[in-house]
């Protein structure tokens, strides 16, 4: 079942040129805060469609911010429609100059449905690409520190107390500081997903090594040895599938944190850049007092974190109890 | 000394209360109050302000921060004020002024009988030594260039303990101007310090309210560092109102630190602060969106002094990279920035960022300078077909909806603006998708604005910024830093010896003749001149000016808000609760 969602989630996601009915950077400033615009069946005259419909929004005169529905004539939403802007088929859309915005707009009238799907790529990849590099290194260290203990394991275990350590935070600030100022959104990405796993490798090291530590005492890893098995086959027949439970449940924990870890640094600024979307930096508008007060729909990147993180945490959930009671 | 004091101030009271001062002319001279012209109000109350800030000092000397100023123009009084509702000068400390017909001399008359907030007398000694203070470079004061003209510092001399002249090395148009805001200082309690150079070092926070005196309608009460600061009513004010009645009404101002404008707005709905200024639109739309029984009321003035602008690197760069000098090629060229500038869409601005509380703009004079702005020069109408041909002309071509320059070069730079201004962001993004319809590839890059300013001012290290000035005054002397290509606030190109261009050649000579000229209509034709000129050559491309808007707690009489600082607070000593 939540891989069933989280399926669906990210096909969502790698689909958003597909699904969402506008490029996501694509103005509109006659509608800055255009409200979900509503997909009707029965118009005006009380004459019922079969095809669904919107009216065109209009700002009231004189009061900003304020729209009115255009009754005078119906837009029929239609199927895979060639966009005007972006010249690729969308699977639905509605003819100029009339909009379809089924979860409003933003501040420049962009279409808050379309900046959702194409910033679930940045976001739900950002944070699985940032899982795999930092269990990744966690698992390589962890095992590496574990499997041959003594200095090895000294010295790899002080280093990832040192980046527990780290105020990571104010580490960030200070990397983009020094950074060049023309950073492209695709390098911003990279930048982001290499800073969250780098930064976050310790924890995970420190269970696998655990793990790794009762692994090698057991009697048949003792055994091989004593055949004279090499390092490398003990750890890939022996050692590795013990961690593999381990491995999943901290994917399907950690993945999660990073897409929150994303959220927060483009709230916060240091993430992907305006004018390309990401659940964080959407969120950020809602710094802002009216923001927050006056248009829930802006809202909607946060809510849409909560399925995802509890399809992630069902998963974990579920590889724990195959995994068995033992495995942490 | 200190035991006639209070006889004195019983009489002056008196006279004040009687109405008739010619009958005590003979035992005392009686005060020579200001009477102002405004509504009878009834005194008691207090007014609660919230600042954004914490102020750094309450040295008048040295102060440069806006809060620090908010509360400081509260405290003190200068000797020729500037009426924010009308932009023009009138009567402060000094009852009345002339000049010289060569415009190099000037006299100031004090009125008589005015007390400091402690009830120590005013006269002319004070003057002297409070523009001692202000020239003196030891106390570093911000507002010294001012009293610099024609390269020398401005000479103050006592005539008799009531006029004080001033003389001028070359002469200076409407320097009465000048007198605002230089706040008159008690040499009875300052000398001291002034002599041993620790003046910049005097009246900070700490400072208990006892050694401080001010000619404001309020002084220092009491500060708790981090949450208030208490101004009370100065019984010694020169200001009466109609019925005779001495100013301020109000008994207490207190300034609460409310660090961000929405904590600002929130507190101003519930009601526990009294005025609020500088809203942004949004803001504005918030409050005046509540239901109908609301406790304030919200004006909207129109526009001030403030510009937004876009403007490019044309510093000389000493150790420029090639990238960095084949874009200042670009960025050099007229016909670029007139492209650039033809590209934006103006009115989407206001629409956008100002939510229609704003107003396009031609030059850095905005509408709301109504006595100087050149309304010949219009904000450009956007068109993408002009700025195409403009950029045509200049040897640029479009390839793969990509623009490049003549050699081939694709046009990319990156736009720095001020992170924690979301209006900036906001118009930065709008240059940003404007200009993507040339083909050009712009980044926006919001910054920390202490970042911001040292890249601008220090490191010469960006491309393009959005950024925005005010003015604190309407005459053309206040942009003169901006204007003049050796000004410290020529913001795109620094530490100029020479005029780089001809045009900003032209521009210094017109800011250094209008300076000069005494005759108002020729100084008026020469600024208009200054205007065209930067509609023309575009050395900061402006792009909008946002109204001034402020609100005021239901029941507060007198409230005159105005487009020029402190739009709210100016006339605090007539501000009354009904």
């Amino acid at each position: 079942m939540a891989l069933l969602v989280l399926g669906a989630v990210h096909l969502a996601a790698i689909g958003a040129g597909f699904l969402a009915p506008y490029a996501p950077t694509e103005q509109n400033r006659s509608l800055p805060y255009a409200p979900p615009t509503r997909l009707r069946f029965v118009d005006a005259e009380g004459r019922l469609h079969l095809r669904p419909f919107v009216y065109r929004l209009v700002e009231r005169e004189g009061a900003g911010g304020v729209y009115d529905e255009d009754t005078s004539r119906p837009w029929p939403v239609r199927l895979f429609v060639r966009g005007a802007s972006t010249d690729r088929v969308h699977l639905f859309g509605v003819e100029e100059p009339a909009r379809v915005f089924l979860l409003g707009a933003d501040g420049f009238g962009r279409d808050q449905l379309s900046r959702l799907l194409h910033g679930a790529q940045i976001s739900l990849f950002a944070g699985l690409m940032a899982a795999t590099l930092s269990l990744g290194m966690g698992w390589l260290l962890g095992t590496l520190a574990g499997f041959y203990g003594r200095w090895i394991d000294a010295a790899l275990m002080r280093g990832a107390e040192l980046f527990l350590a780290l105020p990571w935070l104010y580490l960030l600030f200070a990397v983009r500081a020094v950074l060049p100022l023309s950073v492209s959104p695709g390098q911003a990405f990279l930048l982001l997903v290499l800073v969250i796993g780098l930064v976050d490798w310790a924890r995970p090291a420190r269970l696998f090594r655990g793990v790794v530590l009762s692994a090698r005492e057991r009697n048949y890893v003792l055994a091989a040895r004593g055949f004279g098995a090499s390092d490398l086959y003990l750890i890939r027949r022996h050692i590795a599938p013990q961690t593999i439970g381990l491995l999943l449940t901290q994917a399907a924990l950690l993945v999660p944190q990073y897409i929150l870890a994303e959220v927060t640094l483009s709230f916060l600024g240091l993430g992907v850049g305006e004018p390309v979307p990401s659940w964080g930096n959407m969120l950020a508008a809602l710094q802002r007092y009216h923001v927050l007060s006056s248009y829930w729909w802006m809202w909607i990147p946060g809510l849409a974190l909560v399925p995802v993180f509890l399809a992630y945490f069902a998963l974990s959930e579920a590889l724990r109890a195959r995994a068995g009671p033992a495995s942490p | 000394m200190n035991r006639k004091a209070p006889v004195k101030r019983a009489l002056v009271a008196v006279a004040v209360v009687l109405r008739s001062a010619a009958a005590f002319a003979q035992t005392a001279p009686p005060a020579d109050l200001l009477r102002t012209d405004h509504d009878v109000g009834r005194p008691g109350g207090r007014l609660v302000f919230a600042l954004r800030s914490e102020p750094k000092t309450l040295n008048p000397v040295t102060a440069v921060d806006s809060a620090s100023r908010d509360v400081i123009g509260r405290m003190t009084g200068d000797l020729v004020h500037i009426d924010r509702q009308t932009q023009r000068t009138g009567p402060a400390l000094a009852r009345s002024w002339g000049a010289s017909p060569d415009g190099r001399h000037y006299t100031l008359e004090l009125r008589r009988g005015l007390r400091f907030s402690d009830g120590h007398p005013m006269d002319a000694d004070d003057v002297v030594f409070s523009f001692a203070c202000y020239l003196d470079e030891r106390n570093g004061s911000p507002q010294r260039d001012l009293l610099i003209v024609g390269g020398k510092p401005v000479a103050v001399r006592k005539l008799d303990d009531y006029r004080v002249a001033f003389e001028l090395a070359q002469p200076y148009a409407a320097a009465e101007r000048l007198f605002d805001s230089f706040a008159v200082l008690p040499r009875h309690l300052l000398e001291k310090a002034q002599q041993e150079g620790r003046l910049a070092q005097a009246w900070g926070l700490g400072t208990s309210p006892a050694e401080m005196a001010g000619l404001g309608p309020f002084r220092f009460k009491s500060y708790v560092p981090g949450d208030r600061l208490i101004l009370e009513r100065n019984p010694h004010y020169w200001k009466v109102d109609p019925a005779g009645r001495s100013l301020p009404y109000l008994d207490e101002v207190v300034f609460l630190l409310v660090p961000s404008e929405d904590a600002q707005v929130i507190r101003f709905k519930a009601g526990e602060t009294d005025l609020i200024s500088r809203l942004n639109a949004e803001n504005f739309d918030v409050l005046a969106g509540e239901a109908a029984p609301r406790r304030y009321r919200l004006e909207d003035l129109g526009p001030g002094l403030e510009y937004t602008f876009l403007f490019f690197n044309l510093n000389d760069l000493a150790d420029g990279k090639p990238a960095m000098s084949a874009k200042q090629a670009w960025f050099r060229e007229i016909a670029f920035r007139q492209a650039v500038s033809a590209a934006l869409d103006r009115a989407g601005m206001v629409r956008l960022v100002s939510r229609g509380r704003g107003t396009p703009l031609a030059t850095h004079v905005t509408p709301g300078n109504r006595l100087w702005v050149n309304r010949a020069v219009l904000p450009p109408k956007r068109s993408l077909d002009r700025a195409r041909d403009l950029l045509a002309r200049a040897g640029f071509s479009l390839k793969d909806g990509a623009l490049r320059s003549a050699a081939g070069a694709p046009v990319e730079f990156t736009i720095v603006t001020n992170a924690a201004n979301a209006a900036r962001v906001q118009l930065a993004t709008i240059v940003q998708d404007d200009l993507r319809e040339l083909g050009m590839k712009v980044q926006v890059v919001p910054l920390e604005n202490r970042a911001l300013l040292d890249r601008v001012f220090q490191s010469h290290d960006y491309e393009a910024a959005v950024m925005a000035l005010a003015s604190g005054d309407v005459d053309p002397n206040g942009e003169i830093n901006v204007w003049l290509s050796s000004g410290p606030t020529h913001l795109w190109h620094l530490g100029q010896a020479q005029p780089a261009t001809p045009w900003e050649k032209e521009i210094d000579e017109g800011m250094r003749r209008q300076l000069v000229t005494l005759d108002p209509q020729e100084r008026k034709r020469l600024y208009d001149r200054v205007q065209e000129l930067v509609a023309e050559n575009l050395p900061l491309i402006p792009l909008i000016s946002p109204n001034v808007l402020v609100g005021a707690k239901e029941g507060l009489g007198n409230f005159r808000p105005a487009v020029l600082d402190h739009y709210v607070l100016w006339n605090a000593d007539e501000l009354y609760w009904r």
